[in-house]
């Protein structure tokens, strides 16, 4: 049977107006999200996938600068039409997030266990000192040596692994359903970045939680997520699980990418995706990724291909014409 | 038997990091603490290593670009520590470096001319630095029809080629690139690690490619070298290192870099517990002691040498013989 679905994003879009135009950051993305589920969501800079976790969380379209559009259904209910307040009550206890930057996630002012504790008093309606011995019980559980100790340490008191176990544990205190890890080892060692990847692990294991995490780096993608999503300027443009993406990549940017990985015992050339992603102020016509796609055909400068089922089960998507049998764009476009 | 480019012996420097002059007890941060290798003419040699380990710092080092506590580094046979200011200056011709982040290693008011002619202009070559521009930047893979524009107007990517290029303009013959492609997006650092493989090749120079990236470093590397806390730990020919690392150390290094391959089983090892000790208060003994589950009682008491385990291999360790 097919786990539960818990978070729906359905033709997310957030755009930004800026001075130079609008600017597409995210621009129709569509997932599920089932429970106990590691999902990736990869790409380079500036692709949007720390936009899409921002627009999920509620952080992003709160001005008019700001324009949002689609759904995000979590637990039958659409966040995006939620007003600050309900989702304050939502953020932090049900939907819960990990940032890239531990030395700038934490007060400097407050003591590690006062921030962890505060979460519980403020969902929970914990007392004082509930919430602080919940807080030195969290930080047990992340692998905090002597926690009862610890949890009275300033943040400058602790190294950076620590300090990224401290917001882990801020963002499980109240089980979360869902928790969006933002490049959550980026700035760490790989020493202490594989202690946090077990951690990750073990709380999907433990308490049935699904977990979006963003990153750059495909080989935390193959060690920790069950299904990925590869973003491209704005869109997936291919999704399936992790198997599939190093076996039998199908989008050309996919490949591309995986190409470029150094690998062992291999001195000759590493392959590149010539030229650079499309500036996204501009309006564009047509696949994102014509430009630079070393397969491309006249049809790709026309129409945007959209994310598509190539198989039986439905489990591999990709947003390319030269995927699907008969391309769409071939039957619409003159001349063809 | 290739010719010693550089060689480093019994390097070390340590900071003064005593918080007030009133404070009797001193505080001194070793962070590069007794380094011996060389590097030999047309190789690149890896440095590796966690944060706080001291690879950028041994990498200021051999360029002198702080002084060292104790030890000498010879550059083509000459001790760099006893040069004057000028024959500093004249020496260091020969060597440059390739800095981590694009966006603060160019001067965002400078055009891309007046920065690849920057050393030309204190070297005193300004006859040339036209035709030498025009040849670096054309190295690179940058036309030279963008040098008058400034570096915002250029990506990541050609931001780090131009600071490669104007590491090349004088013609070195050794170049550190700290770090050179972590700022950088994948399909990008393929690009730059590329053109630093082919600049090898077509240039003879010899690297020290400093990285935390030990897949990157396999990839650029002839040797590797393997730092932890101020210390080289193991230091081999590439592919030994890889296939066969000795320190404990290095292999929970690898075996804790995750690899693109969701098929690849790695002889699980437990992942490294703990951090890495400050270097302020370093525990005595092996540096490696507090993290390593096979330490014993000689690990705690004395300072393992490096020494060769096999032909090209050498390790610091009690334990392995």
């Amino acid at each position: 049977m097919e786990p539960k679905v818990t978070l729906q994003v359905k033709d997310l879009k957030t755009h930004f107006k800026t001075r130079k135009g609008i600017v597409k950051a995210v621009d129709g993305v569509s997932f599920d999200l089932h429970q106990g589920e590691i999902f990736g969501v990869v790409g380079e800079s500036g692709c949007g996938k720390s936009v899409t976790a921002q627009t999920i969380l509620g952080l992003v379209g709160k001005n008019k600068h700001e324009l949002i559009s689609g759904e995000v259904l979590f637990e039958g209910e659409n966040l995006l039409t939620k007003t600050d307040e309900e989702m304050r009550q939502i953020r932090g206890k049900d939907l819960s997030v990990v940032f890239q930057d531990p030395m700038t996630s934490l007060n400097p002012l407050f003591t590690v266990g006062t921030q962890i504790a505060e979460v519980p008093r403020f969902h929970d309606n914990a007392t004082k000192q509930e919430g602080w011995s919940k807080a030195v019980d969290m930080l047990g559980k992340v692998n905090i040596p002597s926690p009862s100790e610890r949890a009275s340490d300033y943040p400058f008191q602790f190294s950076g692994g620590m300090r990224q176990r401290g917001v882990i544990a801020m963002s499980l205190i109240c089980n979360p359903r869902v928790l969006i890890a933002d490049e959550p080892t980026t700035a760490l060692d790989v020493t202490i970045q594989a202690q946090i990847l077990d951690l990750l692990r073990k709380l999907r294991d433990e308490y049935q939680a699904s977990i979006i995490i963003i990153t750059h780096d495909l080989g935390v993608v193959a060690e920790l997520c069950d299904t990925v999503a590869v973003m491209y300027a704005g869109s997936i443009v291919e999704k399936t699980n992790v198997k599939n993406l190093f076996k039998n990549p199908r989008h050309p940017y996919t490949k591309g990418l995986l190409a470029s990985l150094p690998r062992p015992k291999d001195r000759t050339r590493l392959k590149t995706i010539d030229g650079q992603p499309p500036d996204l102020h501009e309006d564009h016509e047509g696949c994102l990724f014509a430009m630079r796609c070393s397969e491309v055909e006249s049809f790709c400068e026309t129409q945007k291909p959209l994310l598509k089922s190539i198989d039986q089960e439905q489990k591999h998507q990709v947003a390319c014409f030269k995927e699907e049998e008969v391309p769409d764009a071939e039957r619409i476009s003159p001349g063809k | 038997m290739q010719k010693e480019l550089v060689r480093v012996s019994n390097l070390k420097k340590h900071f003064d990091i005593t918080k007030s002059f009133m404070s009797r007890q001193k505080a001194i941060l070793k962070a590069v603490d007794g380094l011996n290798f060389s590097i030999y003419e047309g190789e690149t040699l890896g440095l590796v290593g966690e944060s706080g380990c001291g690879k950028s710092t041994t990498g200021r080092l051999i360029l002198r670009l702080i002084e060292p506590t104790e030890g000498k580094v010879l550059f083509d046979q000459n001790d760099l520590s006893d040069l004057s200011i000028k024959e500093l200056k004249e020496m260091r011709k020969g060597f440059q470096m390739i800095f981590q982040d694009p966006y603060a290693s160019l001067n965002p008011r400078m055009k891309i001319k007046q920065i690849v002619a920057e050393p030309l202009v204190t070297y005193g070559y300004r006859k040339e630095i036209d035709r030498r521009v025009k040849e670096v930047l054309e190295k690179v893979n940058i036309s030279p029809s963008y040098m008058d524009r400034y570096p915002h107007e250029f990506s990541g990517g050609q931001r780090q080629r131009l600071g490669i290029a104007r590491a090349l303009a004088l013609n070195p013959k050794f170049i550190v690139a700290d770090e050179p492609v972590a700022a950088l997006d994948m399909s990008i650092q393929a690009q730059v690690l590329n053109l630093l493989h082919d600049l090898q090749e077509e240039l003879g120079l010899t690297l020290l490619f400093i990285a935390h990236d030990l897949s990157v470093v396999q990839y650029i590397s002839h040797r590797v070298g393997v730092m932890y806390l101020g210390h080289l730990v193991e230091l081999s020919d590439k592919d030994l290192l890889y296939d066969n690392p000795l320190h404990p150390y290095t292999q929970f290094l690898l075996s804790a870099t995750p690899v693109p391959d969701p098929d690849y089983k790695k002889e699980k090892q437990a992942a490294l517990t703990g951090e890495i000790p400050s270097p302020v208060n370093p525990p005595p003994g092996c540096k490696f002691n507090t993290r390593c589950p096979y330490a014993e009682a000689v690990c705690f008491n004395e300072i393992p040498q490096l020494v060769e385990i096999e032909p090209q291999h050498l390790v610091a360790c009690h334990l392995v013989k």
